[in-house]
């Protein structure tokens, strides 16, 4: 059972009205629409757009600038390993090697089964206990080819 | 010849009183506060290599290739985007510049393909020409790494590469060429106004993207190429670059479709043209243009453009290729005999608001001096006469008070019945501009045209009212102004007359006029007119933009007055920023009124039955004029059908199927003797012709337009005119065939004639235009260099007069047989009669005529998206398919009229204006019903107008 609600107009035009009094409305709208749907559907673009009185491409650039938004569902769990430099320097490329062999998955994408999604991230701030990553929300620090293997059981490998 | 030099500043020019002075590779320039060091250095001739800046767009700085050095300042500032500070030193070549330069176009070339000898920009690309500007020499990081130029990149499939889009009719798009400097993003977002493209993705992944990654076809995008212009490189080309290859040469023109008279540079390959790309300079369009105009010019050399003259005896027959001596003397032969059976008033003839000046001044001269009676008319008399009347009896001229520059100082914008996104595209941009800026837009109009709504840009009023109760709503908003005490006292005292602002001030202050009772009969929540009057009158800069959907109507002219009597009482007349400024339908509407089109006027507005000036024509041309005014179009029309009226001389309009009650035009049509018809095409009233003589594009010929704002613009001819003969050339072969001495060899010849015979337009000459590029009327020794602003210490006739608007509800009426509304307008893409339009790529966007009825409308009547509807009025019936739309209000249903097939004007009435008989083709009352398909009058219509356009085979 998904933790998301599936997408609809009426429910995006719900959270655009929520947010419309902020002050630059739009980013707290995409996290919204995120939140709720899991995603940022292509089918809400148009809807936040003129809710905002903006173009559709004003609200595409925005979307793919971001790397947090995404435009396809997630996974159920999904994975994110620090790439950046102090974990690299801790052996984290080796590391994120191994988390695509026992999730079974690349970078960037989804596992068929919907299971799990492996994101890279640059920076989590844990750059004193590198090697980082961050399961389902959850910060993980000193992390090692066991740890990797630990958390792919977590997530059901 | 060569191509018209145009240089990049690189930055906007800016505007200060202050100046601060700086030193520029040893050379000092005082310049503007706030000017950037870049154009600071153009000024000097000094180009600053540069590819994200272009002086049509602001400052962007991220292709940092501008980069310059300021003693006493660290480091390597942009100068597009670094100000010139008082007594600053620049130096904008130096050995660490060079290098930072070259590292900077090494990352550009090492992912952009190397295919320069077969690219379409080839010698007219600003990346080679910047790689040649900064010496590069070597790109260290070869062309094999990650890049988007290769479909395929280290035998895998490149997921960065993307194919090019070709979905556009007019340009393409290949991101494999893009340097991402943005410049088609900030187009289409600061100049056009649409905000169609963005960037996606960031970093390496970033791309140009029409809408959501897109097709340009799909997207938002309005293809006014704007992007295209702005395009540096080979990304966004024309395609009919690709197809021919660069221009040679260029020459400056004024456009032949609106009435906003966009220049463009023609730029041509010896005498096929190349692209059209607007000129910076032109006053009218400030370098911007739209689809129509830079793209939609393919007609000129259509397949179906008529290039020889032909005749036959009856309409029935099929036409017969003829030399221009035997279809000329046909003419001639046939007018002699009606008028000396009928009387010398059965001829007359129709100028065209789509020639020139000079070619509108041969066609009334023949009718008045040739066939001897002043039976002229023009299809102004079906769009703005009402806007001639009303301004003229309230202000003392025949047009528009301001020029469009005067947007950019408006504070309060009122658009009633015009729809310029999509009529007037420039303008639209312009007037979209300034709301951006910060303006207050108010808009009343049926329809929520594209401006009420629409990206960056949305209206604080939209007064939704119902068809015909404009005069209701105007006055109503009068009566706020001055019953809260918002009239502008000191101005009317000043400038009006001032007992009859007393009495306009008692007739509106009336309760009947109040919006409360107003609000239910215009459907206006009483709330909404008083906000808008109160906005209107104390904004600040309030101007006043409309079109048809004022004129259009029985009251057409009381709504021209009721908008003058606005501007007078807050006193939004005579200053920048402010004015009523009616938006011209065709590209000379304007001067084919001012040059003496209509039956009761000579040039400059003034009546036949004026001695002193008749004497001066006849003086002139040699001979006596009738002193009577002849017959309006409708009139003529009338006449023939009673069988008084027999022959008549069309150039350029095609009346059958732009005017109103076809059915009735085709009747009078059918019962003369002899129909004379001048075009590019076989168009609609050529089907009932009996002699037809090509005509010539505006690429053809030389002369002159005059555009909404007065503004007087050359023509210049860039080709021989296919038909051998411009129209000034066939009209005055004409005249001769009557036996009239013309001997123009030029139509400057023609002007010099124009300007001694016409004071408001005195001081124009060719030479004149030629050094200043457009002068606005009243040109004459009072103001030679033009009238920008019109009424700047008084008013043209003196004291400004107030006219009561009693509101008079149309006889056209909704009642339990025709309960709907409908109107009539235009769209982007098309325009007006399609002629030209539907000859060209712009049919992609509008197929066929729709007709838009709401959702509410729709479902009563069972009718879906889609379905083909049969819509009735008192006038006739035709069907067209629906579409289904909240964009108008329950109750009103709306279509365009561009398509001769759809014959939208069998349903129009003969309703019209009370002062100009404009007829009122925007409140018609119809029903709509589910229907099959075409009817069996448009079946019939279709085949007799191919029955019609037979041509007969050359005989051996």
């Amino acid at each position: 059972m998904s933790r998301h609600e599936p997408f609809s107009v009426a429910r995006t035009e719900e959270l655009v009205a929520q947010h419309l009094h902020l002050e630059g409305p739009l980013l707290p709208i995409l996290h919204a629409v995120q939140e709720v749907f899991g995603f940022v559907p292509e089918a809400a673009v148009p809807v936040v757009a003129s809710g905002l009185n903006v173009s559709r491409a004003d609200v595409h650039g925005v979307v793919t600038f971001y790397e947090d938004f995404h435009q396809k569902p997630d996974g159920e769990h999904v994975v994110k390993i620090c790439r950046a430099e102090a974990c690299q320097s801790m052996g984290g490329e080796e590391l994120a090697a191994h988390a695509e062999r026992c999730l079974g998955v690349s970078f960037g994408q989804t596992s068929a089964d919907g299971q799990v999604t492996l994101e890279k991230v640059f920076c989590l701030g844990l750059c004193a206990t590198a090697p980082a990553a961050m399961v389902n929300g959850d910060l993980r620090g000193r992390l090692s080819r066991a740890g990797v293997e630990a958390i792919a059981r977590e997530v059901g490998r | 010849m060569s191509l018209v030099p145009e240089t990049d500043f690189g930055t906007k020019a800016v505007h200060s009183d202050k100046t601060v002075t700086v030193t520029i590779d040893g050379q000092r320039i005082a310049v503007p506060e706030g000017t950037s060091i870049m154009r600071a250095a153009m000024e000097l001739g000094t180009k600053i290599p540069k590819l994200c800046a272009t002086d049509t767009l602001d400052a962007f700085g991220s292709c940092r290739l501008c980069l310059v050095e300021i003693e006493g300042r660290a480091g390597t500032p942009a100068s597009c985007t670094t100000p010139c500070a008082p007594n600053m030193v620049v130096h904008t070549q130096t050995p660490r510049l060079k290098q930072l330069r070259n590292g900077v176009m090494e990352l550009y070339i090492s992912d952009h393909p190397l295919d320069c000898l077969t690219c379409a920009a080839n010698g007219d690309c600003e990346l080679q020409e910047m790689a040649g500007a900064v010496g590069l020499r070597e790109v260290r990081y070869g062309q094999d790494g990650a890049n988007h130029v290769s479909a395929r990149t280290g035998g895998c499939d490149n997921h960065h590469y993307k194919a090019k889009d070709t979905s556009n009719p007019y340009f393409t798009y290949d991101p494999a060429k893009c340097i991402v400097c943005n410049r088609c993003v900030r187009a289409c977002q600061e100049v056009q106004g649409t905000f169609a493209l963005t960037i996606s993705g960031r970093g390496f992944e970033s791309r140009v993207s029409p809408g959501m990654d897109e097709p340009f076809m799909e997207s938002e995008c309005v293809s006014c190429g704007a992007c295209v212009q702005a395009c540096p490189t080979a990304t966004l080309t024309e395609k009919k670059v690709i197809e021919i290859g660069q221009p040679e040469h260029s020459v400056v023109t004024t456009c032949a479709y609106c009435g906003v008279g966009c220049t463009f540079k023609a730029e041509m390959r010896g005498q096929e043209l190349v692209r059209m790309v607007p000129w910076k300079d032109g006053k009218a369009n400030r370098g911007h243009s739209c689809v129509k105009g830079r793209f939609a010019w393919g007609y000129s050399t259509h397949r179906d453009r008529i290039l020889k003259p032909m005749i036959r005896e009856k309409i029935t027959d099929p036409w017969r290729e003829v030399s221009w001596d035997e279809a000329l003397l046909r003419v001639a032969n046939e007018f002699r005999r009606i008028q000396g059976q009928y009387g010398k008033k059965a001829v007359g003839g129709i100028t065209s608001s789509r020639c020139t000046n000079e070619e509108v001044w041969l066609v009334q001269k023949l009718i008045r001096a040739g066939f001897g009676t002043n039976n002229v008319d023009t299809c102004a008399r079906v769009c703005h006469s009402p806007t001639g009347y009303g301004l003229a009896t309230a202000y003392g001229t025949s047009a528009g008070t301001q020029d469009f520059d005067s947007i950019d100082q408006a504070d309060v914008i009122v658009i009633i019945g015009a729809n310029p996104t999509d009529g007037h595209p420039v303008v639209g941009s312009k007037l979209k501009r300034r709301i951006r800026e910060g303006a207050r837009l108010i808009v009343i109009d049926p329809r929520r045209i594209d401006i009420v709504e629409t990206p960056h840009v949305k209206a604080d009023y939209h007064l939704a009212l119902q068809p015909g109760t404009n005069v209701a709503i105007l006055t109503s908003m009068a009566h706020v102004i001055v019953t809260e005490g918002l009239a502008n006292e000191a101005f009317i005292a000043e400038r009006c007359d001032i007992e009859e602002y007393r009495e306009w001030a008692a007739f509106v202050s009336d309760m009947r006029y109040s919006p409360e009772t107003i609000s239910p009969l215009t459907g206006v929540p009483a709330r909404l007119i008083r906000d808008a009057a109160r906005l209107y009158a104390t904004g600040g800069n309030a101007a006043i933009y409309y079109g048809l959907g004022v004129t259009e109507h029985s009251q057409g002219s009381t709504t021209v007055m009721a908008i003058a009597n606005l501007a007078m009482a807050t006193g939004n007349i005579g200053r920048p920023g402010v004015g009523v400024n009616p938006l011209r339908g065709q590209n000379n509407v304007q001067g084919s009124c001012d040059m003496g089109s209509f039956p009761h006027e000579l040039p400059g507005y003034r009546h036949i039955s004026n001695d002193a000036v008749r004497k001066s024509f006849e003086d002139a041309w040699a001979t006596t004029l009738d002193s009577e005014p002849g017959l309006r179009i409708p009139n003529m029309l009338d006449a023939a059908v009673e069988g008084s009226f027999k022959a008549i001389y069309i150039q350029g309009e095609d009346i059958l199927q732009s005017d109103p009650d076809q059915t009735h035009v085709a009747a009078g049509l059918a019962a003369m003797e002899c129909v004379v018809v001048q075009d590019l095409f076989l168009n609609e009233t050529a089907n009932y012709a009996h002699v037809f003589l090509p005509g010539s594009t505006f690429l053809e010929k030389d002369g002159t337009f005059t555009n909404a704002e007065r503004r007087i613009q050359r023509v210049r001819k860039v080709m021989e005119p296919k038909n051998g003969k411009a129209d000034w050339e066939v009209t005055q072969a004409l005249a001769r065939t009557f036996g009239l001495d013309w001997n123009y060899a030029h139509p400057s010849e023609i002007m010099e004639e124009v300007a001694a015979l016409t004071p408001s337009f005195a001081g124009v000459t060719y030479e004149k235009l030629d050094a200043v590029g457009s002068v606005q009327w009243p040109c004459n020794e009072e103001h030679p260099e033009g009238s920008p602003i019109m009424h700047v210490d008084r008013f043209v006739r003196g004291k400004g007069h107030f006219v009561l608007t009693e509101y008079i509800p149309t006889e056209e009426r909704t009642g339990p047989r025709f309960p709907l509304l409908l109107t009539t307008g235009r769209i982007l893409s098309q325009y007006n009669v399609g002629a030209q339009t539907r000859r060209t790529e712009n049919v992609l966007w509008h197929q066929e005529d729709m007709l838009e009825i709401h959702p509410h409308d729709a479902e009563q009547r069972g009718v879906k998206d889609g379905d083909w509807v049969k819509i009735q009025s008192r006038a006739g019936e035709i069907a067209l398919r629906a579409e289904i739309t909240d964009r108008v209000a329950p109750g009103v249903v709306y279509t365009t009229f561009h398509h001769p097939l759809t014959r939208a004007n069998v349903v129009t009435t003969d309703f019209s204006d009370w002062a100009t008989n404009c007829p009122e083709y925007k409140v018609t009352a119809v029903q709509v019903s589910p229907s099959n398909g075409p009817l069996q009058n448009q079946l019939e219509y279709e085949a007799f107008s191919r029955e019609s356009r037979r041509i007969a085979p050359a005989a051996e």
